[in-house]
């Protein structure tokens, strides 16, 4: 089985967001940059299923040579190959990443072509399902479990109040979501074997940005709240409270 | 006449409230920008559901019927809401922004060559023009994003907008389109949280944290959560250890909510699930430690033991809605 794990560097969840001095950019200073958690679940997901069916791991992703260091973490992990599909920078635009994708993924061989369901920079949930679009394969998103027999596969995708049960048959393009596995440490021999394994660029033509972040903003200071008291005795009171002043229940 | 195109989820052969508050958000777009508003309805068996967009100021209404909408298959229905967008000149196309929502517009985008603007929870006109507001990093922060391409497409957040009833005498047009043989098909759907509310829909969520010790102590959050009609959520930690389901985890790495009321029971409030709460309009924190980094983001907070506020609270609440 061939995968690909389509990868993104983002920033770390503990990162305190700062506005940039242009308004409508991040403040880079002092950032510490990782593998997209979900695109984590996936890496994992397509080492397992590698290690049991035989196969290769390629990862892929777009922007320029600094996030080699991000691609060489997801060799780390046990990934065979890696591709990074060059670009100036991380695009904003969903459509840019999923055209620049499709373009390094068609007519490739890969089995399953794997995402996480979502960059927690962003959160556009798009690249996906675009990307399918534009390969006309099945694509399944936001999969908390993933089960393969040959080219028949079963994924189990999250909505709202449940889980649906989707069969479909490989070639496919599944979005991992948290609960999928449990994606493993990098040993140091995995992180010394990813030193020697080679990255290849890939040059595309790159498409043009059509939507664009024109102003940053912090949402609204919240207005300091109160304790309203200790323990059971305080429960009276935040009932009130709730009930007359913020009339929620 | 161009219009707004308004999509309309159909879930379990309702139209849930999502919808109505996407329509009404279309209606006030509509009436900033001199658009016309389309409610589009697909699947099978519409003609008592063609009625509901009619209630919300919704004038005109688009149905497309077919054996092959009968449950939602994406490459289907995507080619099914992209022909409807093109036949009636949609200059905005607009959806919830549930799982199969930002799905289905996101394909629907690629097909149209245009981009889509996901999860906004504002917007601004400007010149004719439409602005999208929409959160990244998770909620951190606010982003204004314009879009240059045609139609302008933009998934909204539960929540974000309210409904408002405005009924009208809508027409009803059936729409037939030529569509692909779905690729995947919904073999079954397993409810694993029992038909339950789901916290982004949600106007009261009761969420416990590592503090609830265990999950044999969550009928305390569930008892609550029961009394004043709401759901139940939990902080990342707990669905990791496999206490609650992942689909109550609430958080940067999981659901953002924007409830009316946040309960966070024994939870200590790390960046990450602050990041999935900003939005609530009022958060109660019960914690033991006064320390406690959730009590800074609270409006209202007891310093306490959970297992002994929380049955006195549901006690209080059912005390309250029995006056």
């Amino acid at each position: 089985m061939n995968i690909a794990v389509c990868i993104k560097q983002v920033p770390d969840t503990e990162t305190k967001i700062k506005i940039g001095g242009d308004g409508k950019s991040i403040a880079e200073e002092g950032v510490k940059w990782i593998i997209n958690p979900y695109d984590e679940f996936a890496i994992e997901e397509s080492l397992k299923i590698t290690e049991k069916e035989g196969g290769e791991v390629t990862i892929i992703s777009l922007g320029p040579a600094s996030i080699d260091k991000t691609i060489r973490e997801a060799l780390a992990m046990g990934a065979h190959k890696a591709i990074r599909v060059d670009a100036p920078s991380i695009p904003f635009d969903p459509t840019v990443t999923a055209k620049a994708l499709a373009e390094v993924l068609k007519d490739s061989g890969y089995d399953l072509i794997f995402f996480g369901q979502r960059a927690i920079d962003s959160d556009h949930s798009q690249v996906p399902s675009m990307v399918a679009q534009a390969l006309s394969l099945p694509c399944v998103p936001i999969v908390v479990k993933l089960e393969i027999e040959g080219d028949d596969a079963t994924a189990y995708r999250e909505i709202e109040g449940g889980d649906e049960k989707i069969s479909f048959k490989l070639p496919a393009i599944v979005s991992a979501q948290r609960g999928l596995n449990i994606p493993r440490y990098r040993s140091l021999k995995g992180i010394m074997q990813a030193k020697k394994k080679e990255i290849e660029v890939r040059q595309i033509s790159p498409s043009q940005e059509k939507i664009f972040v024109r102003k940053l903003e912090y949402p609204a200071e919240k207005v300091a709240g109160r304790i309203v008291g200790e323990g059971a005795e305080a429960v009276p009171e935040l009932v009130r409270l709730l009930h007359d002043e913020a009339k929620v229940i | 006449m161009s219009t707004i195109l308004v999509v309309t989820e159909i879930r379990d052969g309702e139209i849930k409230n999502i919808n109505q508050q996407v329509y009404t958000a279309a209606k006030n777009i509509g009436k900033e920008t001199n658009l016309s508003v389309t409610a589009l309805l697909l699947g099978s068996n519409l003609a008592a559901l063609a009625e509901i967009p009619g209630k919300y100021g919704i004038e005109q209404v688009v149905i497309i019927e077919d054996g092959k909408l009968e449950k939602y298959s994406p490459d289907c229905y995507a080619a099914a809401v992209s022909d409807a967008a093109r036949q009636k000149d949609a200059a905005i196309i607009l959806m919830g922004a549930t799982n199969l929502g930002k799905d289905l517009m996101a394909r629907t985008a690629f097909i149209l060559d245009t981009t889509l603007a996901q999860d906004i929870i504002g917007y601004k006109i400007e010149d004719g023009q439409v602005i999208f507001v929409r959160p990244i990093y998770a909620g951190k922060v606010y982003a204004e994003v314009q879009l240059t391409s045609s139609p302008a497409m933009a998934t909204i957040r539960p929540k974000a907008f309210s409904a408002e009833e405005n009924p009208v005498k809508a027409n009803v047009e059936k729409l037939s389109i030529d569509l692909p043989d779905p690729v995947v098909v919904v073999e079954e759907v397993i409810a694993t949280t029992g038909g339950k509310l789901d916290v982004t829909e949600a106007d009261i969520i009761i969420s416990g944290g590592r503090g609830m010790k265990g999950p044999e102590n969550w009928h305390l959050i569930e008892d609550l959560a029961d009394a004043v009609g709401g759901a139940t959520g939990c902080s990342r930690p707990v669905s990791d250890e496999g206490w609650r389901d992942h689909g109550e985890h609430i958080g940067q790495t999981g659901k953002t909510v924007s409830p009316t009321l946040y309960v966070a029971c024994g939870i200590s409030g790390a960046i990450q699930h602050l990041a999935g709460i900003s939005s609530s309009k009022y958060i109660v924190a019960i914690n033991k430690d006064p320390e406690a980094p959730i009590f800074k983001a609270a409006d209202y907070g007891i310093i306490g033991d959970v297992f002994q506020v929380l049955p006195a609270l549901t006690e209080e609440i059912k005390k309250l809605k029995s006056a």
